[in-house]
């Protein structure tokens, strides 16, 4: 499932609650380079919506999301 | 002749893109915290985190009931009058003091709820406020809110980046931020 994307990070996010994920991924998206990618796994079903909103705005660009149960992974490519 | 045209249009054009540019909005979030409710509070910190996520500057600024919320309850000070020391042992004396706006019961709604948010793992108030300071969020503290209630600069936690202002600091703050917000 994971083998198409090259991951560079990841990032547990598990049963954190709002705003935690994106502050979290704000902060963890900075220790990778440019155009690399972050793999946020979260449990929060709000943040199928506030990631992409978070990425729109912050400019990064969410390039696959994958949702089994209640696990969400996003794979986040770092672009500013 | 046409050269000299040109060069004044230049100027004139320099001059309108500066103005322009003094006008438009930074990325920023300015946040008026007036109430001292825990729920009140707790929401304006996680708007104000989220937006530090989100990549905007942000500045709140607490006044009136918002104020002793960020008393630090380990400070004394003394030299108050009669109504300064009325209002300051009947006020809450820092974050853990506040109680929730609704559903409070005698303080056994607000320890329901503190309980709930720590099985759900929602940041306490305490921790969003370390969390807020390391993300650099400013604070100001109203100025005349302190005066009024009696409170001086010594009894306020320690913060890293907190301020003590009036409006005009607030409104200079506000005025060019993209997002205002009262709560």
């Amino acid at each position: 499932m994971s083998n198409d994307v090259q991951v560079a990070k990841v990032l547990d996010l598990k049963g954190l609650a709002c705003p935690m994920p994106v502050v979290k991924v704000s902060k963890g998206i900075k220790e990778v380079e440019l155009g690399q990618i972050v793999e946020a796994q979260t449990t929060d079903p709000g943040s199928l919506t506030d990631f992409p909103a978070w990425a729109k705005t912050s400019g990064n660009e969410i390039v696959k999301t994958d949702q089994e149960e209640k696990l969400i992974k996003f794979f986040i490519k770092r672009l500013v | 002749m046409d050269m000299q045209n040109i060069e004044s249009q230049l100027e004139a054009l320099k001059a309108q893109i500066e103005a322009v540019s003094k006008k438009t909005a930074e990325n920023k979030l300015a946040m008026v915290v007036f109430s001292g409710d825990m729920d009140k509070v707790l929401a304006a910190f996680v708007i104000a985190t989220g937006a530090v996520a989100m990549g905007m500057e942000v500045v709140m600024f607490f006044t009136f009931w918002g104020t002793p919320v960020l008393r630090d309850k380990k400070k004394k000070v003394g030299g108050k009058d009669m109504m300064g020391k009325m209002f300051g042992a009947m006020l809450p004396k820092g974050t853990g003091d506040v109680k929730l706006s609704n559903m409070n019961m005698g303080g056994m709604g607000t320890a329901m709820m503190k309980s709930l948010m720590k099985k759900k793992n929602v940041a306490s108030l305490e921790e969003m406020l370390a969390l807020a300071e390391e993300l650099g969020v400013k604070i100001y503290v109203c100025e005349m809110s302190m005066d009024l209630m009696g409170f001086s600069r010594d009894e306020f936690i320690d913060y890293n980046d907190l301020g003590f202002a009036g409006v005009a600091t607030f409104l200079a703050e506000a005025q060019n931020a993209k997002v205002q917000l009262f709560i």
